[in-house]
């Protein structure tokens, strides 16, 4: 299967494979109005399989966003059909508007518009904790 | 230091330095009768807590300033709907400083965010409740003349309890404190207090139902209540309720120096006839609760 390279944009690599879904809808692709290839379960030697995405829109990427889903994705950036910068990703010590607290005794539960900042507590075990309740998410 | 909303937040020294302030207001309190001269104190409790609304109170009056706030959220505008931010915008132009009760986790932190003045929490649902946490610490000083070398008994409802997670936490960073963590296996401490801060900081600690096998070696006896509506059945409170009943006699055992702890209020877990043991702290405690209040705000205010 051949994807063509892209003019200008931005290139997410070494996703583990499976994981480019959770991005697509993280990072609100399905809003951009330009070409978005997502290529799942490419063969490479790193990683036995891994998905890619390219997009071909230089969109402000949320680069939090993808170091909390996987922080080994490589991201690069083309211009002009090369690559002008490329970024290696690390956990984020905070997020926002990311995660969203469950808790149903925290404060986000009765107040809207208070947004849902995560902090990173444990980088070994990689635990996001709610700044106001300090309740774990759970599901990573 | 700005506000006050989790004690994890302060350091050894700055807690040392609120406990010395604490002690200079119990020997001097003519001293600081005039310090908050002119300044105002507002409680805003979006839930009924009395006796932590008059030990703020009581506070801010015996430093010379006054107060000013709501005891409940019906009478509050809260009640009409308005966000926590925009309630502390507002008090914040009416006031020095902000102590702030509120059912939901979190809320004082908000209040943090958004105000021109100092925060104190003063207790958010079952999180945190730094100036119980403040006054715990300052009573076994007061009491034991140190927080370090000390064996501390908690006994009762150590799940829920956030008064005694939170002094497990405060005493795990003094010097050779061990625990003994006394309760029924419904309600022990929960498992990330004992991998978060006992087994990480390699503090001694054991678990025992019995309080009777670990009396003798307690220098702080940490009381609790057990709550009814912990328990999944009828059965299993009553027969644990009374195990956990602190007697006269169960104090047979107990060192001449150890002193008992405990937040108030009590239901039955500590006999009346305790409170004539010079071993019994509690009310000491609600009075160092007045004392450590005071030596926060004047902290906070930048007065001392
Ligand atoms: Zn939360």
């Amino acid at each position: 299967m051949k994807v063509d390279g892209i003019e200008s944009g931005i290139v997410l690599d070494h996703i583990t494979a499976g994981k480019s879904n959770q991005i697509y809808r993280l990072l609100g692709l399905e809003s951009l109005d330009c070409c978005v290839a997502m290529i799942q379960n490419v063969r490479s030697t790193k990683l036995g399989k891994k998905d890619i995405i390219k997009i071909a829109s230089e969109f402000e990427i949320n680069l939090d966003v993808l170091g909390y889903i996987d922080p080994n994705i490589s991201v690069s950036f083309i211009k002009d059909g090369a690559v002008a910068k490329k970024f290696t990703l690390a956990l984020p010590q905070q997020l926002t508007n990311v995660l969203y607290c469950k808790n149903p005794r925290c404060i986000t539960s009765s107040e809207q518009e208070i947004p849902h900042v995560f902090k990173l507590t444990d980088p070994e075990k990689q635990v996001y904790r709610c700044i106001y309740c300090e309740a774990k998410h759970s599901n990573h | 230091m700005r506000h006050m909303i989790d004690i994890a937040e302060l350091s050894l020294q700055e807690i040392d330095d609120i406990l010395t302030l604490a002690k200079d207001i119990i020997a001097h309190p003519e001293v600081y009768q005039d310090d908050c001269n002119r300044k105002k104190l507002a409680t805003l409790f979006f839930e009924p807590s009395t006796r932590t609304r008059l030990s703020f109170e009581s506070a801010m009056l015996d430093l010379g300033g006054s107060v000013l706030g709501f005891s409940e959220a019906m009478s509050s505008s809260a009640a009409k709907g308005e966000s926590v931010a925009d309630t502390i915008r507002t008090v914040s132009c009416y006031s020095d400083i902000i102590a702030m009760r509120h059912p939901k986790e979190g809320a004082p932190l908000i209040a943090s965010l958004n105000a021109s003045v100092p925060v104190i929490n003063a207790g958010d649902g079952g999180h945190n409740h730094p100036t119980q946490t403040l006054t715990d610490l300052l009573t076994i000083l007061t009491e034991k003349g140190r927080l370090d070398n000390l064996t501390v008994g908690l006994c009762g409802d150590l799940q829920f309890g956030r008064t005694v997670h939170s002094l497990i936490t405060a005493m795990a960073r003094y010097g050779n404190v061990r625990f003994a963590l006394i309760s029924p296996a419904e309600l022990r401490v929960p498992g990330y207090i004992k991998e978060n801060v006992l087994e990480k900081n390699n503090i001694p600690w054991k678990e025992t139902e019995q309080i009777d096998e670990v009396m003798p070696e307690l220098d702080i006896l940490y009381m609790t209540r057990v709550q009814k509506e912990r328990f999944f059945n009828e059965a299993d409170y009553i027969r644990l309720k009374d195990s956990y009943i602190l007697t006269t006699d169960k104090l047979k055992n107990a060192k001449e120096e150890m002193r008992i702890l405990h937040p108030l209020p009590r239901v039955n877990e500590i006999e009346y006839a305790v409170d004539q043991d010079p071993r019994a702290a509690y009310f000491r405690q609600v009075q160092n609760g007045k004392y450590v209040r005071m030596a926060l705000m004047l902290k906070l205010l930048g007065l001392r």
